[in-house]
């Protein structure tokens, strides 16, 4: 099958490999119709996460068909359209237990502080990813869920990471009536997390990027102020003076370890790797929230540890809050805010390209050419797929 | 900040602005909403290929990745790097060690694997042979 394999950084290959096969009961195997391309894929693409491994296969956003099922799978059929959360889980752990899906205890032998995706690292568990023809997914019975026949196939395939992780992110902010959030990334997860920072009240939300394409983005899609750090002198400073000198409220990091604006973080972070990645966004994010105010941190770092004004942090009586979304417990939810037309994720989307075409589909993202958001791949043997216009309907009064 | 704003312009403000309503509020939820378990503990995936596991967990986990098990110079040095802990640095420092080396395994695999690379290889690696003969010739 083709699939796309590591080969070292900055260097995907669409190269045919053996299929995956079925290896535990509870497994099946899922015939790939759409794929995304994430952001954090440029982290791995990058080189910058530990124990990736050359050859193994990338993406951890995916919808597929059910071609295959184990001994053990019951709810599952041949023929069912699946989304699948990026987070590999197992349901019954004492994570699991606590709807920490993100964190499961029985999915990852290579890592405590990490839990099981596809696609990312050994250090996430060494499970193959979904940019590829077919993928393996553990505990079918739980993770994928079936694609409701009203919910377009683009929209499915954003709600396996984008929508949660962006939802979630403006969750762990706490966000109350009025407040001031400033989002600090303008990428698919911090264009989303500005829109769902909206549902859930804010009273203004700011964007902070470098990327004009990207600013402007924000400023259709989510309907946020914009700050490009490159013409100000100091951000922080900066978002004190937007917000009468207090700081904002809720500041979230979207960026994580390759973020640019400081010289000394990118030269020892990404360049000479004596930290875990640039933690600039986090830095600011820091000194940008008002005393007793919220950071919410959904950016990915490195395992190690990153220089961070951990100091003013405890001086200024912040809550930081941190996560990888626990997809599953957010669908319910995300889906009916779909279905009645609050959230828009397909149109995040600005490159629908052939899973042949990866390396280049990475080199444009990694290089934020020709106006990229995001990128859906689409594997040669995806099929049909009916792609319905979902219809605006009243959101039900109990989501869960 | 809570001083009036108005929020016409931004379509279902405000919709999800009780907590209540937010699905991972509070964090930590017990007993979790998931349908479908139909087991226990889950049962032991088979190990069918080499799998290192983190020496703060007593082995593998019920399941795991099985993709590029280790293998070469990179998988020995992975196999050390898996004798520390996680919150040990050499851990991690041989680790990223590992992926560079294994970036060198996988040039040579696709040199010995393409045709077209193998007599590009063949051809640099001659190349350079001649032009160090011929420099020895020109000193002596």
């Amino acid at each position: 099958m083709l699939a796309t394999t590591y080969r070292r950084p900055y260097r995907v290959r669409a190269a045919q490999v053996p299929e995956p096969v079925i290896e535990h009961p509870d497994d099946t195997i899922v015939r790939v119709t759409r794929a995304c391309i994430c952001g954090s894929d440029l982290h791995l693409y990058h080189g910058l996460v530990p124990d990736t491994r050359v050859g193994s296969i990338f993406g951890h956003e995916f919808t597929g068909i059910v071609e295959e099922v184990g001994n053990n799978v019951r709810n599952l059929k041949v023929g069912d359209h699946v989304l699948v959360p990026f987070n590999v889980f197992c349901g019954t752990c004492a994570s699991c237990s606590r709807e920490l899906y993100g964190n499961c205890e029985n999915v990852n032998p290579e890592a405590t502080a990490v839990g099981g995706a596809y696609g990312y690292s050994h250090t996430a568990g060494g499970y193959n990813g979904g940019q590829a023809e077919y993928v393996r997914v553990p505990f079918a019975d739980i993770g994928p869920t079936v694609i409701p026949s009203d919910i377009h196939i683009e929209d499915a395939v954003l709600l396996t990471d984008v929508v949660p992780t962006g939802y979630q992110a403006a969750e762990m902010g706490d966000i109350h009536e009025n407040d001031t959030v400033v989002v600090f990334g303008a990428g698919p997860i911090g264009l989303m997390a500005a829109r769902c920072a909206w549902l859930m009240g804010a009273g203004r939300v700011i964007v902070v990027d470098q990327v004009d394409y990207r600013l402007d983005f924000a400023r259709r899609f989510a309907q946020a102020e914009t700050v490009d750090f490159r013409e100000v002198e100091d951000i922080a400073l900066h978002i004190k003076k937007m917000t009468d000198w207090q700081g904002a409220d809720v500041c979230i990091d979207a960026v994580g370890c390759e973020a640019d604006g400081n010289f000394m973080q990118t030269l020892t972070g990404v360049k000479m790797k004596l930290q875990a990645g640039a933690a600039t966004a986090l830095h600011w994010a820091i000194n940008s929230t008002r005393r007793g105010g919220n950071v919410s941190i959904v950016g990915v770092y490195g395992p190690t540890f990153n220089a961070v004004p951990i100091g003013s942090a405890m001086n200024k009586g912040l809550t930081l809050r941190m996560n990888q979304a626990s997809v599953k417990r957010h669908l319910p939810h995300l889906i009916e805010h779909i279905r009645a037309g609050r959230l828009k994720p397909r149109e995040l989307i600005t490159h629908r390209v052939p899973l042949e075409e990866v390396d280049e589909a990475y080199h444009r993202f990694s290089a934020k050419q020709d106006g990229c958001i995001k990128t859906v791949l689409i594997p040669p043997h995806a099929g049909r797929i009916d792609t319905p216009t979902p219809v605006a309907k009243p959101a039900s009064a109990q989501l869960h | 900040m809570n001083q009036a704003i108005d929020h016409s312009h931004i379509p279902d403000w405000g919709v999800d602005l009780d907590p209540a309503k937010r699905p991972a509020v509070p964090m930590e939820r017990t007993p979790p909403r998931l349908e479908g378990v139909h087991w226990d503990r889950p049962a032991q995936q088979p190990q069918t290929v080499e799998v290192l596991h983190s020496i703060e967990r007593p082995g593998l986990t019920p399941v795991f990745g099985t993709s590029a098990p280790p293998r070469g110079l990179s998988g020995w040095i992975r196999r050390r790097a898996f004798r520390h802990s996680e919150s040990d640095l050499r851990h991690w420092m041989l680790l990223l060690m590992a992926d560079r080396v294994n970036v060198g395994e996988g040039l040579l695999d696709d040199v010995r694997r393409s045709p077209r690379a193998r007599t590009a290889a063949f051809g640099v690696a001659g190349a350079a042979l001649a032009l160090w003969l011929l420099r020895r010739r020109q000193r002596t």
